[in-house]
């Protein structure tokens, strides 16, 4: 199976080690907006830490609707965000961390990939109808349908799903 | 027999140093699915992310301290135009040995959200015992 790297290994022992360049991870930046309550602080610094990775991603062209998939392993159809404005397309999910059955105290022996969230971004050309763009989530990948148009306007889109 | 042992230790070498060089360089494709493993004293846990597969294309095999999954994912038709394609499709299998012997009837794999968990108990002579020093 082709898989192209992007760049996901070596990463799930520890937070902050590891080779990884600026194309491998995009890592939250810091608000550039820094106010002086601690609970700010505190997410500020949280945010920083935060892993964030690009998903693999389809886009598909048919001859009424652009479809978009991006696998998101682990993230849920109540944690991903998608914003469309100005031919923009945003897509973001927050995937929790996992433990499922292993206790806590198991130690890691094969780490070949890291967790953390989703992001990507991308400048659709084509005018899209954005009223009537849907989306659902189903055994981790999401698919995207933006049906052709020329209006281009703001809107948020919710997630069903799957 | 030191000889024999030395050859293991090579062959363990080199395998690490191939491991190193597919996953360590960027664009180079890596083995699929990559795998992220834990260990207590009494289990295994593997776990990998297959976004797009249902357990009917998964087949995940134990043998003795083996571990093998298997799938497929099929690519949609070939006659639509991508704008980009980035998604891997076709056919994968990969193995690893685990550091010790799993009981097989005891395995049990979950599929959720595209991240599947595999739980293997270890086999019972594979198990941390707790040794009770006796006073003399």
């Amino acid at each position: 199976m082709n898989k192209p790297a992007n760049g996901r290994q070596n990463t799930c022992c520890s937070t902050n080690r590891g080779r990884l360049s600026g194309r491998q991870i995009e890592r939250n930046q810091p608000m550039t907006t820094k106010t002086d309550t601690a609970n700010t602080q505190a997410a500020v610094e949280q945010m920083a830490n935060r892993r964030v990775y690009k998903p693999n991603v389809d886009i598909i062209e048919l001859p009424d609707e652009l479809q978009v998939l991006a696998d998101m392993p682990g993230a849920s159809a109540d944690n991903i965000d998608i914003d469309y404005e100005q031919g923009k397309l945003v897509i973001h999910g927050v995937v929790t961390p996992r433990d499922g059955d292993r206790n806590q105290k198991a130690a890691a022996i094969v780490c070949e990939y890291g967790v953390g969230d989703f992001h990507r971004e991308f400048q659709i050309g084509e005018g899209i109808d954005s009223e009537h763009i849907s989306a659902e989530f189903t055994n981790g990948v999401l698919t995207l349908h933006m049906p052709k148009s020329k209006a281009q306007s703001m809107k948020k889109i919710e997630v069903r799903g799957g | 027999m030191t000889r024999l042992a030395n050859m293991g230790d090579l062959r363990r070498g080199m395998d690490r140093w191939v491991d190193t060089m597919w996953g360590g360089i960027d664009g180079m494709t890596q083995a699929f699915p990559a795998l992220n493993v834990w260990e207590d004293g009494d289990s295994f846990f593997a776990e990998a992310e297959l976004p797009g597969f249902t357990m009917a294309d998964l087949e995940v095999l134990v043998v003795g301290d083996e571990l093998s999954i298997k799938g497929n994912r099929q690519h949609e038709g070939e006659e639509v135009k991508f704008h980009r394609r980035e998604r891997g499709t076709g056919t994968f299998a990969r193995t690893i040995t685990l550091p010790a012997a799993v009981n097989p009837d005891k395995v049990e794999a979950v599929l959720k959200n595209g991240v599947l968990m595999v739980m293997l108990p270890k086999a019972e002579e594979a198990r941390a015992r707790k040794i009770t020093v006796k006073s003399a």
